[in-house]
């Protein structure tokens, strides 16, 4: 069983997209949404939900209105500024259960908080696992091992030998928790100023966790010259540049209509990624001969 | 005034409207709390002259002093701590500071040190001045640092706040305390369902906030018939252009290429100061 992450370090840059046609040429696979925070592959991989569990996260602090005596004491201690006005905030609340220690009346307790869901599901590419945190809900590093979980649960006594994780921007927690443990990582990127300084930064998180890493740009037609920089990048780095994804209008025509382009596409855009899956798929099985 | 701009997604222009906003204000700063990822800085290119460090305050078990009751890791919600048998394990990364470990120990056995988890740079930008966090890499807390960008707002001035990506907890930290937030969003399926949970977010921190479409021109009518049923003010269109997207690319300012830009963003910031008269009028 082999795991392979599609990340970007900044949202928009093709990363959905990419492992939407992952999850259509791969053979034997789960696909799993690890964007808990805008999960978007549902919208072109149109899954039916089988079934969906609620998922807690983190605690919150509760307090019982009678038992407070207004001493004050939980609002001097929180350092999150979570306790104004003797009440809890509970976007700001961490559950670190503090308050609850310090409480002389034992009027706070910590309750499990609802921070989202996940869904088991299934489309006509494999089965799906996805999420959703509710809004402005923390701890989604912990919803996207949970999701991961899922994931490997369907794969026991399965006969899939491939995940494919559609990772979540940024560089912080969610995205920590969808590369732990995967055995390939492909950044998707674009020729742009900030794609640089973005894909430096998420190939700076792959390396400190070791692992694999493989580069595609896309659009890479758009800025030759940035381009071109990326392609040095990883030279020096010793990264492999994998992909170069030409701008092409059936891309975003295919997502309007909440499509896969490969499915619907031969244009130049469609036949780089077959292109890219063949090499990522070798780069992914090769190891094991 | 405190003004920020997000967005349900990454990609969708948001540092391109908090930049071109702030270029077109006077007596403005712009502040970058997309801490994971600051770009402001590629359109604006600052010259730095302060640097603060953020630091975190972790736990140092003076092990001289500990029982190896185990009291503290029982305690600490994150597993930041583990008792061994006479050893105690900390991982910081894990670790928020709420500081419960050292209240709770009875042998006074536990304090606190700092450890930086990243960095709050200060500079100016011709006229703008120019604030942004950057967290350090393998931190999974961004938080703290955005607190710390958010420590140097100036209240005389107006404040254009770049928000991270999403709506997980940085972007609620980021919002909360705006006057007015500027969601931007593509004319998209995709476009429009991160913007239905954005608002969501909007509507429970009870901020007044408005739409800015990017990319304008290629997608659907959807984005403007939920608007409307939903009663969300669409403030300004920017097209869907291959020149936009080569400008972006360069990291060139919109207004700078194309001053007569500068007029749509003022003309959006007025809006939005009368919207918010408006409000306070009402109630
Ligand atoms: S609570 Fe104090 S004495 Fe007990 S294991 Fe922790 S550090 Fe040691
Ligand atoms: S300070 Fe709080 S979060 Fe950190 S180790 Fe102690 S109890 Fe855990």
């Amino acid at each position: 069983m082999k795991q392979l992450t599609i990340i970007s370090g900044k949202g928009g840059t093709g990363k959905t997209t990419l492992a939407a046609c992952f999850a259509v040429l791969a053979e034997n696979k789960i696909i799993v949404d690890t964007d808990v925070d805008a999960p978007d592959l549902h919208l072109i991989l149109h899954p039916t939900i089988l079934s969906q569990e609620e998922f807690s996260g983190a605690k919150i602090a509760v307090k019982d209105k009678n038992k407070c005596t207004k001493c004050g004491k939980c609002e001097e201690i929180c350092r999150f500024n979570a306790i104004r006005d003797l009440k809890i905030d509970y976007l700001r609340c961490e559950g670190c259960g503090v308050c609850v220690h310090i409480c002389p009346e034992e009027a706070i307790t910590l309750e499990d908080k609802p921070t989202g869901y996940i869904y088991n599901s299934e489309t006509k590419y494999g089965p799906m696992i996805h999420a959703r945190l509710k809004a402005g809900m923390e701890t989604s590093g912990k919803l996207v091992t949970e999701v991961r979980n899922n994931a490997r649960k369907i794969s026991e006594g399965g006969s899939y030998n491939l995940i494919i994780l559609d990772g979540s921007p940024g560089i912080g927690c969610p995205v920590i928790a969808s590369l732990a443990g995967t055995d390939l990582a492909l950044v998707v990127t674009e020729p742009t100023l900030s794609g640089l300084s973005d894909l430096k930064r998420i190939v700076g998180v792959a390396e400190h966790f070791k692992i694999e890493t493989l580069v595609c740009i896309n659009k890479y037609d758009i800025n030759l010259k940035n381009a071109q920089e990326i392609k040095e990048f990883c030279e020096e780095k010793g990264i492999k540049l994998v992909g170069m994804i030409p701008f092409d209008p059936e891309v975003s025509r295919a997502l309007a209509q909440g499509k896969v382009v490969v499915e619907v596409s031969n244009g130049p855009a469609a036949q780089a990624i077959h292109e890219l899956w063949d090499v990522v798929s070798r780069c992914l099985f090769h190891s094991d001969n | 005034m405190i003004i920020s701009v997000a967005s349900g997604k990454g990609g969708t222009g948001k540092t391109t409207i908090a930049t071109n906003l702030a270029l077109s204000l006077k007596n403005c700063q712009y502040v970058d709390c997309d801490v994971e990822e600051p770009n402001g800085y590629i359109f604006l290119r600052p010259q730095i002259q302060e640097s603060k460090t953020v630091y975190l305050p972790v736990p140092h078990v003076h092990l001289e002093k500990c029982s190896f009751c185990g009291k503290c890791a029982e305690f600490c919600q994150f597993n930041a701590l583990a008792v061994a048998k006479e050893n105690i394990l900390i991982f910081p990364e894990l670790c928020h500071g709420c500081g419960g470990c050292m209240v709770i120990c009875p042998n006074s056995a536990i304090t606190e040190e700092n450890r930086s988890i990243g960095v709050v740079e200060k500079g100016k930008a011709s006229h703008l001045e120019f604030v942004q966090g950057k967290l350090n890499i393998g931190e999974p807390m961004a938080t703290p640092v955005v607190r710390a960008v958010k420590d140097e707002i100036d209240e005389e001035k107006i404040a254009i706040l770049d928000a991270s990506p999403g709506t997980g907890c940085p972007v609620i930290e980021t919002i909360s305390g705006s006057d007015y937030c500027l969601l931007i969003t593509e004319p998209t399926p995709f476009g429009l369902y991160d913007l239905q949970l954005a608002v969501e977010v909007m509507r429970n921190l009870r901020i007044p906030f408005g739409i800015i479409v990017n990319r304008w021109g290629e997608g659907d009518s959807q984005l403007e018939d939920y608007c409307l049923k939903e009663n969300i003010p669409i403030l300004l269109k920017i097209p869907f252009s291959r020149d936009i997207a080569m400008l972006y690319s360069k990291g060139i300012p919109l207004v700078q290429a194309h001053p007569h830009w500068k007029a749509n963003f003022l003309k959006l910031f007025e809006g939005i100061e009368e919207r918010l008269g408006e409000a306070t009028h009402h109630h």
